[in-house]
């Protein structure tokens, strides 16, 4: 067991995917030689060769595109889309082939690959490098969407996604990158998709988020903690398909639930989980659910990212929100 | 050419664009041709399968016409391509597909009452029982996605060390898109063995070539990406053939990926919802009648004595007995299930998803 970052647990569960799994293939731009923009696939290349691990030509819709190619034809294609911003030339082979190809022909062609990106702001990224659309993606039926908030979970979790037989898109968190550092234990064991993880137990409110965005709440939970306020925290983990009952079970115990993502508002997945509590647990809301949430703007650049972003004292006003009806 | 040209100025690259045809139109040899050509059998199976892929084609039409179809995209005119492609393919290489490529789907295995129940509206056709086609690709409706998909095959049998090739087909409209030029790049640059085939049928829906590209040839642009790249008579079925057995060779050889552009002309319309004469001269579609890849392969074999009009007869009418029968089995088969929406759309039902099937179940019985 050793005291990995984020970035060295993906490194560290791609390289246990490669060396039990013949099939598994890591494909990217920069992947191979470099090692990757932030050093995921740093040394893959050279301990694998070039037919396990490749540098492909800068062109990321022919990323998405062979992807599905080499999964059909029975290779676990593990590939890297730098930056989320880029992914959306990927979106047209992802909704309209890989998330259907199942479909199409009736279960013969599959595609069980892992299309791996970065997620989020706060890093002080040119443009187009700190985005989040994990909804767009989510809204796409057929994939899955999944994405881990510690590098424990991300070393779990990317094996999960690599041995999931359907097409997964995850997201890693650029700020959670070197952020920490976790014990994580090269067991092979994955950690389980579509579950949420309950961070923290608490009785007097819920708050839902995921990604990078779980530092902030842990911190306003730290906060209400101290005010004798006992927050749950629930990390979603995986957006797509979610695990709503588990939410619901939360919110049925504490009767108020603080949303929390960077993502812009409007058809964000919060409104998801909102409408979700509407439906289901109506009876058990005691205060109407808080959304904190990045605005409906363009994705500002540095300069203005930390104002984008749902910060404590956002979180914190929200909670107060919710708490104070009686 | 430049604008102009510096005395310093030199050549560093020249490139040119063959043309291969062997047979003109009135289907007597411009060349020596091809060894295959001697084999009378193969010759006179490859004439029915143009002559079937054609008969399949009226009978989608007319199934469409008398509201027992959904949208069908035509393929008239164009079956020297599919037909002289599928022959020249082992049933072990992957044929990734456009959507008017049933002459060649069928003569690799996929029947034809799968292809009917997929344009009739119904993913099962897409299931392709015959464990020769398992690993083809379905048709592809979005136009041009598929030539990385096949870029993909290709780079996994490249990977796997194995002796196989994928061929994809699209038409001229598809050169036009990014999604091509990525995968010509990708597939010269890592020596895929692939073969892309362009069914230059003239026509993009209402859009004709010179309103495509200002390039002298669609061939030329696999130049760009380093492919070996032939123009051929894409009505010539032996041409066609000819070019496509070289390239699998040269694939098969690790000789890297190749572009053939199959110069041909959609003798019908777009599909069954366009009407060409809005936006084509009828005079011009007449005078391509000429040019018909069968015409021309009938005429050969009878130059060849090994036909009559006595077999011609016999063949359309065993082609017509086994459309029929296919027809037969399509119509037969009992509408889908609401269950199956849900069946794969993941390898395993999500939770979620479990409670929506509840409810379309539901619905069906309501």
């Amino acid at each position: 067991m050793s005291e990995l970052t984020l970035v060295q647990a993906v490194n560290l569960a791609l390289r246990r995917a490669l060396e039990d799994d013949p099939s598994v293939v890591v494909f990217g731009q920069d992947v191979g030689r470099h090692g990757g923009v932030f050093r995921a696939t740093e040394g893959l290349q050279q301990h694998f060769g070039s037919r396990r691990v490749l540098d492909t030509p800068l062109a990321e819709t022919m990323i998405g595109g062979l992807a599905i190619g080499m999964a059909a034809q029975g290779l676990k294609p593990v590939c890297e889309i730098q930056f989320l911003g880029f992914l959306y030339p990927v979106l047209d082979n992802l909704a309209n082939h890989a998330a259907r190809m199942r479909t199409r022909t009736q279960g013969r062609i599959a595609c069980p690959m892992v299309l791996r990106v970065t997620h989020g702001g706060g890093v002080h990224a040119p443009e187009h490098h700190s985005e989040s659309i994990e909804s767009m993606i989510a809204h796409i039926p057929g994939l899955r969407v999944v994405i881990p908030s510690s590098p424990r979970k991300a070393y779990g979790l990317l094996l999960a996604a690599i041995r999931d037989p359907d097409p997964v898109v995850f997201l890693e968190p650029t700020r959670l990158y070197r952020l920490l550092k976790e014990n994580v234990e090269d067991s092979g064991q994955s950690w389980p998709l579509d579950r949420c993880d309950v961070l923290k137990e608490g009785s007097d409110l819920t708050l839902v988020s995921w990604g990078a965005m779980l530092t902030e709440v842990m911190e306003a939970a730290g906060v209400l903690a101290e005010r004798g306020i006992s927050a749950e925290i629930v990390d979603l983990i995986t957006l797509k398909p979610y695990d709503a009952e588990t939410i619901l079970r939360s919110v049925q115990k504490t009767g108020r639930c603080v949303i929390v993502h960077e993502a812009a508002r409007t058809a964000g997945f919060g409104a998801e989980i909102a409408a979700t509590l509407a439906e289901h647990a109506m009876t058990a809301l005691l205060a109407p659910v808080e959304r904190v949430t990045g605005y409906d703007v363009v994705m500002p650049l540095p300069r203005l990212e930390r104002e984008y972003m749902p910060s404590v004292a956002r979180i914190l006003k929200a909670c107060r929100r919710a708490l104070a009806w009686k | 050419m430049p604008a102009s040209v510096a005395d310093s100025d030199r050549i560093v690259a020249q490139f040119e664009v063959r043309y291969r045809q062997f047979l003109d139109e009135e289907g007597s040899p411009l060349a020596p041709l091809p060894d295959f050509c001697r084999d009378v059998d193969l010759m006179l199976s490859i004439y029915r399968g143009m002559h079937l892929a054609r008969a399949f084609d009226a009978k989608c039409v007319n199934l469409q016409r008398t509201g027992r179809l959904g949208t069908f995209a035509t393929s008239l005119g164009q079956e020297a391509i599919a037909v002289g492609v599928a022959s020249a393919m082992r049933a072990s290489d992957i044929l990734v597909p456009s959507y008017r490529e049933a002459g060649a789907q069928i003569w690799r295995g996929c029947r034809m009452e799968e292809l009917l129940l997929y344009w009739g509206g119904d993913e099962r056709g897409h299931a392709f029982a015959d464990p020769a086609v398992t690993q083809d690709f379905p048709i592809s409706i979005t136009v041009a996605n598929h030539a990385l998909h096949a870029a993909g095959v290709a780079a996994a049998m490249k990977l796997k060390a194995e002796d196989r090739a994928a061929v994809c087909l699209f038409g001229d409209g598809a050169t036009s898109k990014g999604d091509v030029y990525e995968a010509i790049n990708v597939a010269g640059v890592w020596q895929l063995p692939l073969i892309f085939m362009i069914v230059n049928n003239q026509w993009a829906i209402s859009t004709p070539l010179e309103r495509q590209t200002a390039a002298l040839t669609l061939a030329q642009k696999g130049i760009a990406g380093g492919l070996s790249v032939l123009q051929v008579d894409g009505n010539d079925v032996i041409a066609v053939r000819d070019a496509m057995m070289e390239a699998l060779d040269a694939a098969r050889r690790g000789a890297g990926a190749s572009l053939i552009e199959g110069v041909t002309y959609r003798l019908n319309d777009h599909n069954t919802a366009d009407d060409s004469s809005r936006y084509r001269n009828l005079e011009e579609v007449k005078a391509r009648w000429r040019f018909c890849p069968l015409r021309r392969m009938r005429a050969f074999l009878e130059s060849r004595a090994a036909w009559s009009e006595k077999r011609e007869l016999a063949m359309q009418a065993e082609i017509a007995s086994l459309i029929d029968s296919a027809a037969d089995r399509y119509l037969a088969t009992a509408p889908p299930l609401p269950d199956q929406m849900f069946a794969h759309t993941y390898a395993r039902l999500p939770a979620g998803l479990m409670a929506q099937r509840v409810e379309a179940l539901g619905r069906a019985h309501e």
